[in-house]
């Protein structure tokens, strides 16, 4: 990209050049950000219009000769009236909530123990965080052995623990155990990531405040109730954020572990929505669906923003 | 003891020790049965209880890359002394060996796809960071944040017009097709990283440079990018692992040629049901470089999740 400028630029003379190269920032500017926001339309905005137009359609994919007719906002009826989406967002919440709730109790625990700087720190650190480095899909489809009854290991540990019959109990079978096993597994996965934020979090704080509250007589209790918490907030909500948006969209892990199953406890949305497009092939359906998840996420989201800068401002 | 205000005492320190690296020891429990297991024989890995101890088989990795069909113990017979090792590990079941598996070519399409779209993703990103960090962009926050809007999508909601698109493009289970596509996911989190490291050169560099009479351009690849190399390699790092550990995309998108690791090693059975010593060699061959990267380059990796998820 470079040579046509250079080649301008060396063939004229000094003061023309000065002014091509004055100019050029702009088209540089432009030529710099243009294919960026061109793959980004072509890959996410145009296949977003394409979704809405999609959504007020009966198309089929698996059906293309059949005539695709407007059906306005009777898509849009039918899932918001259809129980199945209502029971795929109750254990989308139930996922969201649990595995929020362990990730950041757990990962704010570790990253307050890691601050406390005892010898290589740094390396413990870096194993913990080994296992939200690898691929969901390949290490949920493993994750499906270690729940094996009587032969898993999952099933065996829990057994030396209780005491239980390690051949009692299917994690991913039964209907009461198949949500607490996507949790498990999303937990053990994610854990480490709130961890690095509270980590950050609770590196910001300047040691000159505790210095102030050692002379203040302030006990252990309350500075962390005062000084630590408070500091880390700000960070600890942005991990909940990115958590939240990422387990909602969740599909890779929950898809390789339990399929959905056993039934549908564990069909979170984007499961669900995956059925309805790729498997039943109703397009028009699917896409109302799509545009339904994208608006809660984005929503949620905004509001949930406003609210961390609030936290941030104070 | 001394002691110090800030400074945790060595009591404090020996139990935080203690509790992190018992969570450690947990928490990295499943990753050591994936690699124990790929080298378990198919009886050891499903034995009660789970064998801790055991003598090690290349079994798994065998029958990861080939492919086996059963023989009459007569045709056996008649074909003579197996002549390899391998052979003779498949022959024990009254196997022959018939080809090499997919296992190989589907990680070669990791390996394209995963370097492809990460060198496309982070050229990009950094001219568009250069940019944003460096011009007067117009609407250049509303660019920003509509760059980044564009992560909260479902993958499976982006899917549905992208498998129309890619179907009418010819552009589905092709190289291509899941390169742009990793591109564009990935140039987001790219454009954001990178812009943060760039901001932080300081720009009186490049005002001497072009002072000295560099063009915008020399002054960007020969001072800039010098400096901005370790933004730049810890970004790819995160492109790269993104698209090596992709599955969603992957798996609706691509169904032969173009099909990665991830959706493929799920799918790998033995003769009877799932060979978890096959699927165990697989994925330790899949997720090994990515931990030993981890491992390696821990500051940067490290120091680019927390710096890219504070600075959003």
């Amino acid at each position: 990209m470079p040579d046509p400028f250079q080649r301008v630029a060396a063939a004229t003379p000094p003061k023309l050049a000065h002014q091509i190269r004055g100019l050029s920032d702009r088209t540089i500017a432009w030529l710099f950000v243009a294919p960026t926001i061109f793959l980004l339309l072509a890959v996410n905005i145009f296949p977003l219009l394409w979704t809405i137009r999609l959504s007020l359609t009966n198309f089929r994919t698996n059906r293309p000769n059949n005539a695709v007719e407007w059906v306005g906002i009777e898509n849009y009826r039918k899932i918001l009236t259809n129980p199945d989406t209502w029971a795929s967002l109750q254990a989308t919440a139930h996922f969201l909530i649990w595995t929020i709730t362990l990730q950041v109790l757990i990962g704010f625990t570790l990253a307050y123990l890691i601050n406390k700087k005892f010898r290589s720190n740094d390396l413990w650190t870096t194993l913990i965080v080994l296992p939200m480095m690898l691929s969901p899909a390949v290490v949920g489809n493993f994750w499906t052995f270690l729940y094996q009854p009587q032969i898993g290991l999952f099933n065996y540990f829990i057994a030396f623990l209780t005491g239980a019959d390690p051949a009692s109990f299917s994690m991913i079978g039964e209907v009461a155990l198949a949500p607490w096993a996507i949790i498990i597994v999303d937990t053990w996965m994610w854990t480490p990531f709130v961890m690095l934020i509270c980590l950050a979090g609770l590196r910001s704080i300047p040691p000159s405040i505790y210095e102030a509250a050692e002379c203040d007589r302030a006990s252990k209790w309350r500075q962390f109730w005062t000084i630590t918490l408070p500091m880390a907030l700000p960070f600890l909500m942005l991990a909940v954020l990115f958590r939240g948006i990422e387990n909602f969209k969740m599909f890779d892990l929950v898809v390789q572990l339990t399929g959905g199953g056993p039934g549908a406890t564990t069909q979170l949305t984007s499961i669900d929505l995956k059925r309805e497009a790729f498997e039943k092939w109703r397009t028009g359906y699917a896409s109302a669906y799509a545009v339904i998840l994208f608006v809660t996420v984005f929503g949620l989201a905004s509001i949930y923003v406003k609210a961390l800068n609030k936290v941030k401002d104070r | 003891m001394s002691y110090s205000i800030t400074e945790p005492s060595n009591r404090q320190k020996w139990i935080a020790g203690g509790l992190v690296i018992a969570y450690a020891i947990l928490t990295l429990l499943p990753l050591a049965w994936i690699i124990a297991t790929g080298f378990k024989t198919p009886a050891d890995a499903i034995a009660y209880p789970p064998k801790v101890l055991f003598t090690p088989s290349l079994e798994g990795y065998v029958n990861l890359f080939t492919s086996r069909s059963r023989v009459t113990p007569e045709d056996l017979a008649a074909l003579g002394p197996p002549t390899t090792w391998y052979d003779e590990i498949v022959r024990q079941y009254g196997m022959v060996i018939t080809g090499a598996s997919r296992y190989g070519e589907r990680f070669l399409n990791s390996v394209i796809i995963g370097f492809g779209s990460t060198f496309l993703s982070v050229f990009l990103g950094t001219i568009a960071a250069y940019a944003f960090s460096r011009f007067k962009v117009p609407l250049k926050d509303d660019l920003l944040f509509f760059i980044l809007s564009t992560r909260m999508m479902p993958p499976i909601a982006v899917a549905i017009p992208i498998f129309l698109m890619y179907r009418q493009l010819g552009l589905s289970d092709t190289h291509l097709g899941m390169i742009l596509l990793y591109t564009a996911v990935n140039l987001s989190l790219s454009v954001w990283l990178l812009k943060g490291f760039i901001d932080e050169i300081p720009i009186e560099y490049e005002e001497a440079a072009l002072i000295d009479g560099y063009t915008r351009f020399q002054a960007f690849y020969k001072v800039v990018l010098p400096q901005a190399a370790t933004g730049i390699a810890s970004t790819a790092i995160f492109c790269l692992i993104f698209a090596w550990n992709e599955y969603a995309f992957a798996v609706l998108l691509t169904s032969g040629t173009a099909q990665t690791a991830p959706p493929f090693i799920p799918t790998i059975i033995g003769a009877g049901g799932k060979d978890w010593p096959a699927v165990a060699a697989g994925a330790t061959l899949f997720l090994l470089p990515i931990m030993v990267f981890t491992i390696l380059l821990r500051k940067h990796l490290l120091r680019g999740i927390t710096f890219g998820a504070v600075r959003k």
